[in-house]
């Protein structure tokens, strides 16, 4: 479906971009993630014909952009950062032109604007002037007007820019939906809106690729451990948890210490030996690299009742660790991978290693 | 209806829903009353021939006209690329000549709308005096054929950039260049001077429509300027799109 082939940008003398060449298979959703400036929106912008590139070539659907930049036009629909919309038109009026403008006739844009309002959710803003829209109303504005004319492959440019978290959802939950019948490219510097909605990821840094996979094979060939994070009740710990809630004072500032009693540093050095005896049985299991206990096990075991802890592994050590601590009489409550992993190996990659 | 037509219609529509649109024919049409009113109904306005004063009215509205156009035409281009809205055009099957053609249009349809609506006051000379509808139909068509060669000059500055203030001064001086040819030829001496008065937008070329006389030469002039200059924006458009 997409194709680039030594794909250079020059500002100038200065290198926006490339060389970068990939492929994409039609029906694909790819993530472009970078940071700001690596040049995510000068690729989009050339795959939507809106750029020349420097040198390469981009073809989309057999078709060169330069030699037949208008048969590419119609096959691509194109979402930039800020939604292309202008304020004095009311939103039923917007997507009646935006779709004329890219070559629907009036018979197809009358039946396809009440398609797309209802798509995106914005039917009940249908006769409201887009000056008076909020960014959120906007953004569903911008992608309506991209897939107006049911193209191939659509081309979102950081889609859940400026978006509070529900907005961000339901804009997930949008791209979601089309992934069944268009070809999606989706940039972004934040990780998980990649993750979350793309079938394969391409990082940036400085103008080039640097890595390309599924999530789970960047996670398995970039990081040399992998990391979960699991809550346990520890063995004996029920028993402390009365305790141990009058042990915060024990966890906290030598000030405050002033009213901890006897009972409640037993229940914490009780608490500190049940985790010992947790951590003990992980690190019997083959394969585990680090094991880090909480700060201030008290406090979590008086507000959940459990602690969680972090562990990392060579290899994938879920089950094994698991194992390991109910035979050894904790009690296991949850085990999640470790949430920022994938960010690391985006900090990684794009040479943060300061960060 | 072509892309032309698409463009034709918003921006035209853009007009009668912004302010601008409102306040560029209001201006021009109290300018244009009170100078007709001193010109001929004023009471410092004395005794002259229907046909002077006919001649005099245009003057005016050429000046004003000129005016407009140059502020009608700032806000095609610059506009949308300020507020990101080129990136649709730039990335729809749509042809430069055809955005640039479609917004001249609209402009032009506008501008044209102010101007009919100053004929009321040749009407109300010919209720008073005695002059020919030749006169005022040539005059009218002279004051639109000046108003597209403008409106062109407009489009090209707003081509130009993203700032509709630099447009606008790169329009007004493109424009009072070409309107000062005309005084300059005078004050040279030829072959200057022939190339100076050729080139005049508000000279020669525009005596003609003023008296009421038609010289087709005058008419391919003003065409020949407006399709430099919307020949000029389209490239300056083609150039920019990659970009």
């Amino acid at each position: 479906m997409v194709h680039l082939t030594d794909v250079t940008k020059y500002y100038g003398s200065k290198r926006a971009l490339g060389p970068v060449s990939f492929e994409i298979e039609r029906g694909d959703t790819v993530g472009f993630l970078g940071l700001n400036g690596v040049g995510k929106t000068t690729l989009l912008k050339i795959l939507a014909c809106g750029l020349r590139p420097s040198s390469g070539t981009v073809s989309i659907d057999g078709l060169d952009v330069l030699d037949n930049p208008h048969d590419v036009r119609k096959r691509v629909g194109y979402l930039p950062e800020l939604p292309p919309v202008y304020g004095d038109m009311t939103v039923g009026d917007y997507l009646h032109f935006a779709g004329r403008i890219r070559g629907l006739a009036p018979g197809t844009v009358a039946r396809r604007v009440p398609e797309v309002e209802e798509y995106a959710r914005i039917t009940e803003v249908h006769d409201v002037p887009t000056r008076n829209l909020s960014q959120g109303y906007r953004q569903r504005v911008g992608v309506a007007q991209a897939i107006i004319h049911d193209p191939d492959l659509l081309i979102l440019d950081e889609p859940t820019h400026d978006l509070d978290p529900v907005q961000i959802m339901e804009m997930r939950g949008m791209i979601r939906a089309l992934k069944d019948s268009h070809t999606i490219l989706i940039s972004s510097h934040i990780l998980p809106e990649i993750s979350q909605t793309c079938d394969r990821l391409l990082i940036l840094n400085d103008g080039e690729i640097v890595a390309s996979g599924t999530e789970a094979e960047l996670g398995d060939t970039l990081l040399r451990s992998r990391g979960m994070v699991v809550t346990v009740r520890p063995r004996g710990s029920g028993d402390l948890d009365a305790a141990a809630a009058g042990g915060d004072a024990a966890d906290g500032d030598a000030a405050d210490g002033d009213a901890a009693d006897g009972s409640m540093a037993d229940g914490d050095a009780g608490l500190r030996a049940a985790l010992a005896a947790a951590e003990q049985a992980i690190r019997s299991v083959p394969g585990v690299a680090d094991v880090k206990l909480p700060d201030r096990p008290a406090r979590a075991m008086a507000a959940a009742g459990a602690v969680t802890i972090r562990v990392s592994g060579e290899a994938d050590v879920r089950a094994p660790v698991c194992r390991a601590l109910v035979e050894a009489g904790h009690d296991v409550i949850g085990l999640t991978r470790a949430e920022r992993e994938l960010e690391r190996v985006f900090v990684e990659l794009v040479g943060g290693a300061e960060a | 209806m072509g892309a032309t037509g698409i463009i034709f219609r918003r921006e035209f529509r853009a007009y009668t829903r912004s302010p601008i649109g409102y306040i560029v024919a209001a201006i021009v049409l109290l300018l244009d009353g009170i100078l007709f009113y001193a010109l001929a109904l004023g009471p410092g306005a004395g005794e002259r021939l229907s046909g002077e004063v006919l001649m005099r009215f245009f003057y005016n509205a050429s000046g004003l006209t000129a005016v407009a156009a140059v502020a009608l035409s700032i806000r095609l281009i610059a506009e949308e690329r300020a507020a990101g809205t080129q990136l649709l055009l730039n990335t729809s099957p749509v042809r430069d000549w055809e955005i640039v053609l479609g917004k001249f249009l609209s402009a032009l349809a506008f501008l044209s709308a102010i101007t009919v609506a100053t004929l009321y006051m040749p009407l109300l000379i010919l209720v008073n005096g005695k002059i020919a509808f030749g006169h005022i139909l040539i005059g009218y068509v002279g004051l639109t054929l000046l108003g597209a060669a403008v409106l062109a000059i407009g489009l090209f500055a707003t081509a130009l950039t993203r700032h509709q203030l630099v447009a606008a001064a790169s329009a007004s001086v493109i424009t009072g260049i070409m309107f000062l040819l005309w005084p300059l030829s005078q004050m040279v001496g030829p072959p200057l001077s022939r190339v100076f008065a050729a080139l005049a937008i508000h000279g020669r070329h525009w005596a003609g429509f003023q008296a009421g006389l038609f010289h087709l030469r005058d008419v391919v002039y003003y065409l020949a300027l407006t399709y430099f200059f919307l020949y000029a924006a389209t490239k300056v458009m083609e150039a920019k799109r990659w970009e």
